[in-house]
């Protein structure tokens, strides 16, 4: 049984400018001590979708609904406020991308850190300090026991978003949601988290949702991959199948706009013509009908549903077997 | 052999931070720029890579005359012109323009797109007023945006076009050499793709010099003809694309590139990558001899204490101990 299982979720905000429909029937499920990459350009809902799962979107203006939202044998939607925190940084969790804005200015990293453990695990002031410098040392922090009495402005960038990962794995979570966790972050120190979280994540058995705009980033973490596409599934399949054979026309112009660090040089970026579409505003059909190069009359009837292709992957494409091979191959 | 376009001659900037005086504060000196030297042929794109912090943004905003550099020189054909005065530097404000990483913020709110494509115009005195509209109309046209939008005000725009216009600002003045200053790690991929596209276009027509700054290693493989690596304000490795990038000489070069994360699984999965250990050290206080040797993994093969008491001078390639004793 996957511990996650998300039926149907869409989430709109009822906006001046209209209804905004940020997610719009999107389902998936996680399975125990998987890495599931979601990604998507700005605005694909990539991020939303995470919110809804931790009950976070502010409501007004957001509306969240659901065929199903089980986390292991409970209903996300039926839990109370109350029973909600319980599951909120304690067994399901999140990381944010700017770990300036998402800790505290005014708290001692300490301080933070053993809130958690005194909220979710009713520990002790001495036991919950104790834990949390456990806790900083796990992430590869220095003199953690000296860290507990600093401020957020006295880490350095990398070290900031190492106490983040440090309090969201406190309780031992059993599904990390991760917002663009490196975006943030130079590539040398971007290599130490993503070591770190794989570590993490071999040791503890924790689920993770790793939300980025980052294929290379995916490519390395991920089992499996969702894309986003103006708050719709576009397409998923396992990391591998997905860069070596995407199935819809959106991955595929995804991967081609992405520079490399090997191959061909002198040829142009095959880019993705125009621009994200304005959500309140979107094109009848397939909304990426105006982006896409196979586009037919069909396309424009209806949003294509998501097709299954076997294999576990399935892609919201109606000519997806026009696509054929992708020129070059995996590369 | 005549002067090559832009020529960099141990430039440095160095900023003053902290207050003397009233409670006892330090003075201490921020060595952002500390030597970097480098030459830029025409039509040519010399790509500049590094970390946050390393003295990349500084080096070009000295180089454009925003910050007065502390030391060092800067030739454009030949002639000196970081020591000239705001008025005889003007013509070449003119051959050397700017693109910025912000097109949010690099746009004036207030301003139509017709108003900020003339204005450098009539700054520098140049065509009509009339026919000054018509020349922002044809500058829209070679950024792929449609002249008819002129009278719009930025925030009409996508982000994406917006960078277009700050692309078309910069080629207002005919110049020769650009300055990119992380021109595309603001935008998604998809559109990423487009403006690393038309910059490679305007080049071939218009042969233009490019200045490309960028920490995204693969974005610079795909633009430039030449790469340099900053670290601490100085220049590690330079060396030819290919030749940087298919052998890294410096450790940090090294480092760096296989920090990047590559696109595909089957890659990113086999490789074994190079983890440097903590945080890049305080520019108030760069580490004595190499800059890099308190995270440089090829420490212990040089003999003797000169990775911390000796700074490498950068020879034909890269600036290490290592390289010299070969």
């Amino acid at each position: 049984m996957p511990i996650l299982d998300v039926q149907n979720l869409r989430v709109r905000f009822e906006t001046h400018h209209g209804v905004v429909r940020a997610v719009d029937g999107v389902s998936f499920s996680l399975e125990e001590g998987e890495t599931l990459g979601l990604v998507g350009e700005s605005g694909s809902g990539k991020s939303v979708t995470n919110l809804a799962l931790m009950g976070l979107i502010p409501s007004p203006p957001g509306v969240v609904e659901a065929d199903a939202l089980r986390f292991e044998d409970r209903d996300l939607l039926a839990l109370s406020d109350e029973e909600l925190r319980g599951v909120r940084g304690n067994e399901i969790s999140m990381i944010f991308q700017d770990p300036m804005t998402s800790l505290n200015p005014l708290l001692t990293v300490g301080r933070q850190l053993t809130e958690v453990l005194e909220v979710h695990e009713r520990l002790s002031r001495r036991e919950a300090r104790k834990r949390a410098a456990a806790g900083l040392a796990d992430v590869g922090i220095p003199e953690p026991e000296r860290r507990l009495d600093q401020y957020p402005h006295e880490l350095s960038g990398g070290m900031r978003q190492r106490v983040m990962i440090a309090m969201g794995l406190l309780c031992r979570p059993k599904i990390l949601l991760a917002d663009e966790p490196t975006t943030a972050l130079d590539v040398t120190i971007q290599a130490q988290i993503l070591e770190l979280m794989q570590k993490l994540q071999r040791e503890y058995g924790t689920a993770i949702i790793l939300v980025t705009h980052d294929l290379g980033v995916v490519a390395g973490m991920s089992d499996r991959v969702n894309v986003m596409y103006a708050g719709r599934l576009a397409e998923t399949a396992g990391a591998v199948e997905l860069f070596d054979d995407p199935r819809h026309p959106y991955t595929r112009g995804l991967l081609g706009s992405v520079p490399r660090l090997s191959g061909d040089t002198d040829a142009d970026l095959d880019s993705i013509k125009g621009s994200p579409p304005d959500l309140a505003d979107l094109p009848a059909g397939c909304a990426f009908r105006p982006r896409c190069s196979f586009e037919t009359e069909r396309c424009a009837a209806e949003p294509p549903p998501l097709f299954d292709l076997g294999g576990g992957r399935s892609s919201a494409c109606l000519e997806r077997d026009a696509l054929g091979q992708p020129e070059g191959g995996a590369r | 052999m005549s002067a090559p376009l832009l020529e960099v001659r141990d430039l440095h900037k160095h900023f003053e931070v902290g207050s003397p005086g009233l409670f006892g504060g330090q003075q201490e000196i921020l060595r952002a720029v500390d030597g970097v030297s480098f030459e830029l042929g025409r039509g040519e794109t010399l790509g500049l890579v590094g970390e946050s912090g390393c003295g990349k943004s500084t080096c070009a905003r000295t180089l454009v005359g925003l910050y007065p550099p502390t030391s060092g020189q800067v030739l454009y054909e030949g002639e000196e012109i970081s020591s000239l005065s705001h008025r005889d530097r003007a013509p070449f404000r003119r051959k050397i323009q700017m693109i910025f990483q912000d097109p949010y913020a690099s746009l004036d709110p207030r301003q139509t797109v017709s108003s900020i494509l003339t204005e450098p115009l009539r700054i520098h005195r140049l065509a009509r007023p009339r026919q000054r509209r018509l020349r922002a109309m044809q500058l829209l046209d070679a950024v792929g945006l449609n002249p008819r939008h002129i009278h719009r005000f930025p925030h009409e725009f996508s982000g994406g076009q917006r960078q277009r216009i700050g692309i078309a600002r910069a080629l207002a003045l005919e110049p020769d050499l650009i300055i990119c200053d992380e021109p595309v790690s603001a935008l998604d991929v998809s559109i990423q793709a487009q403006v690393v596209n038309l910059l490679g276009e305007l080049q071939e027509r218009f042969n233009l010099a490019y200045l490309f700054i960028a920490h995204d290693l693969a974005v610079v493989r795909h633009i430039c003809d030449r790469v340099a690596v900053m670290y601490l304000g100085k220049v590690v490795e330079i060396a030819e694309r290919d030749a940087l990038f298919d052998d890294p000489r410096h450790p940090y070069t090294r480092a760096l590139l296989s920090a990047v994360p590559h696109p595909d699984p089957r890659i990113e999965r086999g490789r074994e990558r190079i983890v440097l250990e903590g945080d890049v050290p305080s520019p108030l206080d760069p580490p004595t001899g190499c800059r890099f040797h308190p995270r440089c993994v090829e420490r212990g093969k040089v003999t003797g204490d000169q990775c911390a008491t000796v700074e490498p001078a950068l020879g034909s390639r890269s600036a290490c101990h290592l390289e010299s004793d070969v």
